[in-house]
């Protein structure tokens, strides 16, 4: 055991943690946006509509988000067309294609939650709202918006944590964030174990703390319905 | 679609058999990590409190540190580890693990924390009745176990457990890192060389797409089968 190289490299480890939770924070902003959308569009009645949604969710979920990261990164550049346009600004820059590629991932498994937690309000909550007179802006945000997050919030938090330990796929696009720094240090020492210990502590204690985070909403919204 | 030919000329056999590396490594991943649960679901429902306590950790551990760390963890350290155990023996050469099996071995730890997961739960949502009335009737181990706790268990845990799959196989992508020639480090060498990535890495979304589909009818029918009866 190492103890002066796990001393060593936990700043650098503690700083690569920043990138990987910005890569966290913004692609969950950006997903939940993307999930609420396609949760809408699942409970269209159009039935193009709703395959569109659903074709979405089943290939962003039914490949491996390393093949996503590569398709985006690598793959895009290829098509000669969009580097002429502005958005090449965007793709030529392997925090963006990470960022595109995990909102994008975590926006499929986000609908997919979202999309349940809203089939599953009973239709008299509904329907006695709509018998007491009131408008149905507040029935939505009043009645369904709050049985909604009761009942997403276990997957979600599910869904955080996965997504936590999908951002660790960004150093495979050259990215230094925890688990790419980490990587980097055990290639130069061969210290595997000691470094596992240290970047591993991290990614738990992020675990943690969102695990907790998700607890305390649980019970706040743990009203009976 | 030339890229695709058999032969010398496309990369259609050479993704076939990267397709096939993927299956092999999957299933074996998967059998390794029911060993891993069968070992630790024992200890994770157990009263003694130490055992549980290792139980625990085993689970959270893996299931809170990212598969990467965990891939690299074992294709750095596995082969000091066995020289370390070598050594001991009085073995000082170098020793070189298999990629397939530090594959397998690294993505079989992982899926083993999920399976622990969803036996654990299986086990806890059988009826205590069961237990006692098998206990009662005075049935010997073998029965009590083989007869009539594990097949309520399997019945349970089989729609979880295809679940566990679908993660082991997108799971096995990650193992490209190590030089393992799957679908993934087939597609990444066959873009090098003709430097037509989005084709090839679109083609590997297609055939995960397709293992992931054909998989979910296989297991829909064994779902059906198990749930028979009820």
């Amino acid at each position: 055991m190492d103890i002066e190289l796990m001393i060593n490299s936990f700043p650098k480890l503690l700083n690569a943690t920043l990138i990987t939770l910005k890569l966290l924070s913004v692609s969950l902003i950006v997903g939940l946006f993307i999930g609420l959308g396609f949760a809408i569009l699942r409970m269209n009645n159009n039935k193009l509509i709703n395959k569109f949604a659903y074709g979405y969710s089943y290939i962003f979920r039914g490949t491996p988000l390393l093949v996503q990261i590569f398709i985006i990164y690598f793959g895009l550049g290829q098509i000669e067309y969009l580097r002429t346009t502005f958005l090449w600004v965007v793709l030529k820059e392997p925090y963006w294609c990470a960022i595109i590629a995990f909102s994008l991932n975590t926006g499929a498994y986000t609908s997919e939650i979202l999309r349940s937690a809203f089939q599953t309000i009973k239709p008299g909550y509904l329907e006695a709202g709509r018998s007491l007179g009131i408008p149905s802006k507040i029935i939505f945000t009043k009645i369904q918006i709050p049985i909604a997050i009761k009942q997403s919030l276990p997957a979600y938090g599910n869904e955080i944590i996965l997504m936590l330990k999908g951002t660790s796929l960004a150093s495979t696009v050259t990215l230094m964030d925890l688990t790419g720094v980490a990587k980097y240090i055990i290639s130069t020492t061969f210290k595997p174990v000691e470094v596992f210990i240290v970047a591993g502590g991290i990614y738990l204690f992020m675990t943690f703390i969102i695990h907790n985070v998700i607890k305390y909403l649980e019970k706040k919204y743990g009203f009976q319905t | 679609m030339e890229l695709l030919y058999f032969g010398d000329k496309g990369w259609g056999d050479e993704l076939f058999f990267a397709t096939l590396m993927t299956i092999a490594v999957s299933i074996t991943a998967m059998i390794i990590g029911f060993l891993f649960a069968a070992l630790f679901t024992p200890l994770k429902l157990s009263s003694n409190k130490f055992l549980n306590t290792i139980g625990n950790a085993y689970t959270t551990v893996i299931r809170g540190v990212p598969e990467l760390l965990v891939i690299y963890l074992f294709f750095f350290g596995g082969s000091g580890a066995i020289m370390f155990v070598a050594s001991i023996f009085g073995y000082n050469d170098y020793i070189e693990i298999n990629a397939f099996l530090t594959g397998s071995f690294s993505i079989g730890i992982i899926s083993g924390a999920y399976s622990t997961e969803v036996f654990r739960g299986a086990l806890q949502s059988i009826d205590k009745g069961q237990f006692e009335a098998a206990k009662v009737l005075g049935f010997n181990k073998y029965i009590y176990f083989f007869k009539i706790i594990l097949p309520q268990m399997l019945r349970l845990a089989i729609p979880n457990l295809s679940n566990v799959w679908q993660i082991t196989l997108k799971d096995t992508s990650l193992i490209s890192v190590t030089g393992l020639v799957e679908i993934m480090r087939q597609s990444y060498i066959a873009a090098g060389s003709t430097r037509d990535p989005l084709f090839f890495y679109s083609f590997a979304a297609v055939l995960y797409l397709m293992l992931t589909f054909l998989s979910m009818q296989l297991l829909n029918r064994l779902e059906t089968k198990f749930s028979k009866g009820y």
